[in-house]
């Protein structure tokens, strides 16, 4: 099936794959010697095992192309220069690139796309297994200059269709510039980096907003996080434990909430992140309190609240009884409005604050089954957008981000054949995992990502459904 | 009496530096053979230890000591709290003891820690406590001991053959650990049913007291009291003993378990005594200094404490009753009366020993000639005493039941914050086997 939509993509292989224990079984069996043979005959899927961020490696191997002539391409490339990027700014056939970045930032017609464009499309075959393509351009807002608004927007099919050629683990994304960012603005940078590097190893076709200038590179980029104090609700198990422990990594200090029922796992979590754990009801009334009173006495502060913690209690419509609906979104929902409101009211959560909730792309796309999971997740979507103007005055930012298919306990649960096929339901053809969710959500709780505010992430492997 | 130093104030006579507790953590209580049933001290001790550890933030933290113990304690746990803690998330360079005073151990070993810290050996210390009915050792019998170990020195087959033909069946029996006094062979249960009917305490007062315990336990956990006190473990979320749902009628229907050949009513049952329980606590105390250094909280201090014991094996009096002069003698160090007291914790090792305890206190006689007293010691204002439930509801794992108290005493007391412009205060009480108690003085933060 998927085969088809990317036969035009030529990206090679660099060789065997490591073993992977943690890919799916028939990930592993299509990676290597006859798996990978009968795979390729038959036409069968063949996910990639993903290249995943590790601590200490280099940020993308091989060299990186920059297509664009502007001056906001040419700062970029000289900026890149600082992470001791093999930055090009011309094709050589036959040179394995790592990534493709085409700078569009001063496109004012769709007639002046198709040179970037296919000189682009000329270097995909010489692009490495599990290479990045990211395009930076503007937004296409409504008070534009019809003609630009048109190129602008045009950047959005090129980036969705070319996401769905690429093979072998690599993906494309897109940043688009607000009025106020450039190309080599913090924002920028910080996505930039994110889509480059493994942290963004399950994100494809998406793109990010940087909306303004605002923003701080961090001193360290193995460590964007040092000094920010955590909060991470639903941390016992699964994408809220990963979350825990990316955060932790990135040098945060955590503060693992969730139900005293899940106090065993919750305590593991929180050893093992050298946190602490604080367990709650987040739909009590003084959640939000209790939240911050822990994060006064321990710490003097709480910059980073992770609102992860959720249910759900499927039925269809038809059978949908008042428990599940309401319990549904006093969960996934209207705690966090709450919890939200006595944060920013909060002293403590004004220098600089990050919130960040995980939706679901049920909340995009619906779901059969799901009226109130996929209804508090939509509202998850609008209260961030809601939400971005009062986090502006302290230099903070609310986004969510959008998990697809993400191999956990919940989605273990599901019967095999609905499973396998919806784990490859998406252009990566594989399930995400709850570390690349955590990903997501350690870069927007980064201090480069100020810039990023009111905005939906999707983690899904450029999942078929919805945007 | 113990003579007090005129310059020093009544509740601190001894001058020396508080010690606080910061906070604690237990796993929730289970019925022996229950849902811990698989759980050795050594897992029970090392989850409590780990969840205290979680919510305060001590990985790898060295902490000056820790203090834990077991009644029912297995040979090969001859340093059971040292290596709960190299199980745990501490550093493995914090030093640890075992102590063992019977069901005052836990209590004991708050008190001991304490007074370390007061005296500035340490600054830190973990206390806690553990036990399990249901992973109870089990022994040969002496007679095949006895053998065994002759067994061991025989130097040829002969002798070991010889040795070896003295096994009788009967010593294959195993021995197994009882609540049974060794100096009179009687159950606890068994004297607490003298105590009880020495004190004419009737059967509905006893059901009354185990009734509130599980009122009030319930209540405290669905308003939330113990999420900051309890770490769930192996499924269980609440103490499994607890019987939100338990009336008088349903207590009343109980046969009677103890005192059943005494001759009068027999008024003991299952009901109003505590069950054989699973489980661990354990309480995190240090110096102010130590707490503020971490951003910790400090909810009370620890005031003082007093051990007593009593003749039961002559019958002087109750083998539980040694609490009864514990307490009047720590009062009157403090110069403090029973009213003094916003909380009073009398741990309910059975609904007779609480009811038993307070009758002796409001007793003129047993004042004057027991506690050399002018007259009664004094009265419990029952709406203060074990106001979130005490062991009858949440059962008794012997040595992890001092950690209980003091914890969610402590919480108790900093919520009450001041009353009448000093600090809240509490009082607990444990009795103990071999007719012994253990009483501490809390004081809020």
């Amino acid at each position: 099936m998927a085969k088809n939509m990317r036969s035009a993509a030529g990206t090679h292989s660099t060789g065997p794959s490591r073993p992977d224990r943690q890919s799916d079984k028939y990930t592993r069996f299509v990676s290597a010697g006859l798996g990978r043979d009968l795979a390729s005959r038959l036409g069968l899927p063949q996910p990639a095992i993903l290249r995943r961020y590790e601590s200490g490696a280099p940020l993308i191997t091989g060299p990186v192309l920059v297509e664009g002539s502007s001056a906001g391409a040419d700062a970029l490339a000289t900026r890149l220069l600082d992470w001791d990027l093999d930055v090009r700014r011309h094709a050589a056939p036959k040179t394995r690139l790592g990534a493709i970045i085409l700078v569009l930032d001063e496109l004012a017609d769709p007639s002046e796309l198709s040179g970037p464009v296919r000189s682009v499309g000329a270097s995909l075959r010489d692009l490495a297994a599990n290479g990045r393509v990211v395009t930076i351009s503007r937004s296409a807002s409504a008070d534009l200059d019809p003609a630009a608004a048109a190129g602008r927007k045009a950047v959005d099919g090129i980036l969705r269709s070319m996401a769905k050629e690429l093979r072998h683990g690599a993906t494309a994304n897109g940043i688009i510039l607000g009025a106020g960012a450039h190309t080599t603005a913090a924002g920028v940078m910080g996505a930039l980096r994110f889509f480059l590097s493994g942290r963004s190893a399950f994100v494809d076709g998406q793109f990010l907003t940087v909306a303004t200038g605002s923003g701080e590179l961090p001193q360290a980029w193995d460590r964007p996080l040092a000094g920010r104090v955590a909060a991470v609700t639903g941390a016992a198990r699964g994408i809220g434990a990963a979350i825990a422990r990316t955060l932790h990594r990135d040098g945060a200090d955590v503060i693992a909430v969730d139900v005293p029922a899940a106090g065993e796992p919750l305590a593991a979590v929180a050893n093992d992140v050298r946190g602490t754990a604080l367990q709650l009801d987040i739909t009590a009334d003084d959640a939000g309190e209790r939240i911050l009173a822990h994060a006064r006495q321990r710490h003097g502060r709480l910059d980073i609240v992770v609102h992860n913690a959720g249910i759900t209690r499927d039925k269809l419509l038809a059978n949908m009884d008042a428990a599940r609906w309401d319990s549904v979104i006093a969960v996934n929902i209207s705690a966090q409005l709450r919890m939200n409101r006595d944060f920013l009211a909060s002293e403590l959560f004004h220098d600089h604050p990050r919130i960040i909730s995980v939706a679901s792309t049920s909340g995009i796309a619906g779901n059969r089954g799901q009226t109130n999971y996929a209804a508090s997740k939509a509202a998850v979507i609008g209260m961030v957008a809601a939400t971005a103007r009062l986090m502006e005055p302290f230099g903070g930012s609310i986004n969510a981000v959008a998990p697809g298919f993400i191999e956990t306990g919940m989605t273990q649960k599901i019967p095999f054949a609905t499973r396998e096929v919806a784990r490859r339901l998406n252009s990566l053809q594989q399930g995400g995992r709850p570390e690349d969710v955590a990903e997501a959500v350690a870069f927007l709780a980064a201090g480069s990502s100020a810039g990023i505010n009111g905005t939906v992430l999707r983690v899904c492997g450029q999942n078929m459904v919805g945007q | 009496m113990t003579d007090t130093d005129a310059n020093s104030s009544p509740a601190n006579p001894v001058q020396v530096r508080r010690a606080v507790i910061i906070g604690g953590n237990r796993i929730p209580f289970a019925r022996a053979g229950g849902a811990y049933a698989k759980s050795s001290n050594q897992d029970m001790l090392t989850a409590a230890l780990d969840g205290l550890i979680a919510r305060f933030g001590l990985q790898d933290e060295r902490i000056g000591e820790v203090a834990a113990g077991a009644v029912l304690k297995h040979s090969r746990d001859f340093n059971l709290t040292r290596e709960a803690v190299l199980g745990s998330a501490l550093s493995p360079e914090t030093p640890a003891y075992d102590l063992q005073q019977a069901c005052a151990t836990g209590l004991e070993t708050v008190l001991g820690l304490a007074n370390k810290i007061k005296l500035g050996q340490i600054e830190s210390g973990i206390a806690g406590g553990v036990d399990s009915a249901s992973d109870a050792p089990i022994a040969v019998s002496e007679g095949l001991r006895g053998i065994l170990l002759d067994l061991s020195r025989a130097r040829t087959l002969t002798q070991r053959l010889s040795i070896l033909s003295r096994i009788r069946p009967k010593d294959l029996a195993p021995d197994a650990p009882s609540t049974a006094e060794p100096r009179t062979g009687l159950s606890m249960g068994e004297h607490q049913a003298l105590t009880t009917a020495a004190w004419k305490i009737n059967r509905q007062s006893q059901d009354e007291l185990a009734l509130a315990s599980h009122k009030n336990l319930a209540a405290a956990y669905d308003r939330g009291f113990f999420d900051d006190l309890l770490t769930p473990y192996r499924g269980l979320t609440r103490d499994s003993n607890l019987r939100a749902d338990s009336s008088l009628a349903k207590l009343a229907k109980l046969k009677p378990a103890f005192g059943v050949s005494l001759g009068g009513e027999a008024t003991m049952t299952a009901g109003n005594s505590t069950p054989l329980t699973d489980g661990a606590s354990t309480v995190l105390l240090a110096s102010e200094e130590w707490a503020r250094a971490h951003d910790l909280p400090m909810l009370a201090s620890v005031v003082d404490g007093e051990a007593a014991a009593v003749d039961f094996v002559h019958g002087a009096d109750g083998l539980l009753m040694a609490p009864v002069f514990a307490v009047p003698r720590l009062l009157a160090r403090n110069a403090l009366s029973l009213a003094d007291f916003d909380f009073i914790e009398i741990h309910e090792a059975f609904a007779g020993t609480v009811l038993s305890t307070l009758a002796a206190w409001e007793d003129v006689e047993f004042g004057r000639s027991r506690l050399g007293l002018e007259g009664a010691f004094g009265s419990v204002d029952r709406s203060r005493l074990n106001v979130n439930g005490s062991s009858l509801a949440a059962g008794h794992p012997f040595a992890a039941t001092g950690g209980r108290l003091v914890a969610s005493l402590a919480k108790l007391l900093h919520h009450k914050g001041t009353v009448d412009g000093r600090p809240a205060r509490g009082l607990i009480s444990v009795c103990a086997a071999g007719g012994q108690g253990v009483a501490a003085i809390l004081e809020s933060r």
